[in-house]
């Protein structure tokens, strides 16, 4: 085991499904020589070579639709948008077309690709450079969507992803990429998509959260223990294909569910967490299932006031979690 | 101005047509039943339509003669075709039977594209090399690229043709298809039928240029705009593009001015906004009976041949029709099949490991 951080994990996860399969090609945005605008790439264009370490030309719809042709010829492209905020342009292709191949060509054509972006708040970068986009991809039925939240997870899941046979949104919490550090085994290991992981165990409240929400959660938890309130929380790790199982089963147990998410909560992932918990698990509730999420400002302000006051804290989850265990 | 040099009485003022394609007479009465196959399908698929069998036409007539022309150039099996909605005649070079094409007019089951998923006319054959498509315009410009990428990295001898309309090459993506095929210099060739409307809008009001070729020249690869009603004059074009895309000389842009026979779809009609002297012109430009008598006028299409064609094609249509029309609609059971990757999918045609770049 080594100490990693998270974007260190990320990396060598790059570099060890490059040495272990001869068809994946990375491209993006500065991916080559500069080894990325986060250095997520750094060292993979000195080892693999121009031909499968490819600086594109500044064009999103371009480096999903040519992965999408090159899946369909035999290569495995680990596409990088360079911020999650600039994936727009690349709509079109990842919704129309790679989440659908399979299913509009009744499973003869397959579109195993992995489009990675970082996203989140709390770097002062501001309007277009701080959005959670995951709820716009977590609505495609053919996508999957991950969002790890550490560096064991990180590593694992995204080996896991680009060995996948359909498309994965691999979506990087850029806030976690040099804070957050963790143990990665030497060896190789896979972390399967699709299932959430219960990182503290706790009976009186369930937190449901995801990526750099998860280390919040687990602070939020520390402050409330000491006032006897024992918080579950629950890492999900992928959020399509959602792991149903773990959420239910651990909010029978607690019987209070609050969802923490930083995208905004409107029609954001909280709400289909909320409708699972509410379908599935009504006769176990006692207390309103709640979620905790961005306000309503299109992404975080620049000035750091604003920014401030648009971000998620341990102390606001801390905070509604006591307002949820009080019932 | 794109007059093809046969008179109305077929006398020729062209070179023959051996002489002029290189290809032999039997190879060019090939090319000939292709387009009457393609122009007779799709003339019973508005028949289905009309009375009520399919739901939806989207024609080819008026495009055959370009797509043929371009197809006699690629080889089947080893190059890939990116397909739009227009491309009867294009699949049907690629391997597409007449039986394959009305199962996915009728949208059975065995449609081999979609299984009965998608619209009429949106094509896909993993078995041919036909990339399955989809009803957002010129998104797949870029998947030809990508596939042209693959096709370098791998090492592997192949082109990719991807077909659009004049409308369709308006879109960003085809753009950016171009500039990455530019400089990466990828063996694919990028065809528009420039049939001067996009539905209803003509191209004056789409295109600030007369021929779209010269957009070429932003992408340093070679622009060319044929008539394509010239059926040897578009795969004289063609080979040229596929012999420089194989020496590694990078892709090349094919404009190939056609006429639109019909509305745009069994929903649109183009009196509308079409004047009859524009539609007359239009139907003057026929690359079928056109390329009929260039070979009758070069004695190679004798009536007897010519009969012989015609009966051949009419047996496959109505056999063709009655085969798809029988056939079984796909299982409502399967309706969320096939989201996700299944343990019997084909899922990509991907080589074992290995496979990649060297
Ligand atoms: C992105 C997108 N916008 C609109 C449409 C609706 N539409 C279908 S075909 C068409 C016109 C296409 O014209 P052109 O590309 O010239 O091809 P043609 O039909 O003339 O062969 C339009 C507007 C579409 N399919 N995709
Ligand atoms: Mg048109």
């Amino acid at each position: 085991m080594a100490v990693r951080t998270f974007i260190e994990a990320i990396r060598e996860g790059l570099r060890d499904e490059m040495r272990r399969d001869a068809a994946m090609i990375v491209l993006g945005e500065d991916v080559g020589k500069k080894g990325g605008v986060f250095f997520a790439t750094d060292g993979l264009w000195a080892e693999f070579g121009d031909d499968r370490v490819i600086d594109t030309p500044l064009t999103e719809s371009m480096i999903v639709g040519v992965s999408i042709g090159a899946a369909a010829n035999g290569l495995r492209p680990v596409a990088e948008i360079q911020f999650a905020d600039f994936i727009f342009p690349a709509m079109n292709q990842i919704i129309s077309e790679a989440a659908r191949i399979r299913y509009r060509s009744n499973g003869t054509f397959g579109c195993p690709i992995t489009i990675r972006a970082p996203f989140g708040a709390g770097v002062h970068g501001a309007l277009y450079h701080s959005q959670s986009v995951e709820a716009f991809f977590a609505h495609v039925p053919g996508l999957k969507v991950v969002i790890p939240s550490t560096p064991y997870d990180a590593k694992g899941l995204l080996r896991s992803a680009i060995r996948d046979p359909d498309p994965v949104i691999y979506l990087e919490h850029k806030k976690m990429y040099r804070s957050v550090r963790g143990e990665v085994p030497d060896g190789e290991y896979t972390v399967p998509l699709g299932r959430a992981t219960v990182t503290r165990e706790g009976s009186r409240v369930t937190v449901v959260t995801y990526g750099l929400m998860v280390h919040y959660a687990l602070d939020a938890a520390e402050r409330v223990a000491g006032e006897g309130i024992e918080t579950e929380v629950v890492d999900l790790r992928t959020i399509r294909p959602l792991d149903a199982a773990t959420v239910l089963a651990s909010v029978r147990k607690t019987g209070k569910c609050l969802v923490v998410h930083e995208d905004n909560r409107f029609g954001g992932f909280g709400a289909e967490v909320a409708a699972l918990v509410a379908e599935e698990a009504f006769d176990y509730l006692d207390g309103p299932v709640t979620r905790l999420a961005g306000p309503e400002s299109p992404a975080a302000p620049y000035a750091s006031v604003l920014e401030d006051a648009f971000l998620i804290t341990p102390e606001k989850i801390a905070v509604a979690i006591r307002t949820l265990a009080a019932y | 101005m794109y007059s093809r040099g046969v008179t109305n009485s077929g006398a020729p003022t062209m070179p023959d047509p051996v002489a002029r394609s290189g290809l032999p007479a039997a190879r060019l009465r090939e090319i000939y039943r292709l387009m009457a196959l393609a122009r007779a399908l799709d003339e019973r698929a508005w028949i289905l339509n009309r009375s009520g069998r399919v739901h939806f036409v989207i024609s080819a007539q008026g495009h055959e003669g370009a797509e043929a022309g371009i197809c006699a150039a690629l080889t089947p099996g080893r190059d890939w075709l990116l397909p739009y909605y227009r491309s009867m005649a294009a699949v049907l070079a690629f391997g597409m039977t007449p039986r394959e094409v009305m199962l996915q007019q009728f949208g059975r089951a065995d449609d081999p594209g979609s299984g009965g998923r998608q619209m009429p006319a949106h094509y896909g054959g993993a078995a041919h090399r036909i990339f399955s498509s989809s009803s957002p315009v010129g998104t797949q410009a870029l998947h030809a690229v990508g596939i042209a990428l693959a096709a370098k990295l791998r090492g592997e001898s192949a082109v990719a043709i991807v077909m659009m309309g004049e409308g369709a090459s308006n879109q960003g993506d085809v753009h950016e298809a171009l500039n990455f095929a530019g400089i990466h210099r990828l063996p694919m060739v990028l065809l528009i039928e420039n049939n001067g409307y996009a539905i209803s809008v003509p191209a004056e009001k789409q295109i600030a240029v007369r021929d779209l070729a010269v957009r070429a020249a932003g992408y340093n690869m070679p622009g060319v705009t044929v008539d394509g009603t010239d059926v040897l004059g578009c795969y004289l074009v063609m080979r040229e593009a596929v012999a420089r895309a194989l020496a590694g000389d990078g892709p090349t842009f094919i404009e190939a001015k056609v006429t639109r026979l019909t509305g745009h779809s069994s929903d649109d009609q183009q009196t509308k906004y079409r004047t009859a002297d524009d539609l007359a012109e239009g139907r003057g430009r026929d690359p079928l009976p056109a390329f009929r008598d260039e070979l009758r006028a070069a004695g190679l299409l004798d009536a007897a041949a010519e009969a012989a064609i015609a009966a051949e094609v009419r047996g496959l249509v109505d056999d063709a029709t009655d085969f798809a029309e029988a056939a079984a609609d796909p299982d409502p059971a399967t309706l969320t099949r096939h989201v996700y990757a299944e343990p019997d999918d084909a899922g990509t045609l991907s080589p074992p490991p290995g496979g990649g770049p060297s």
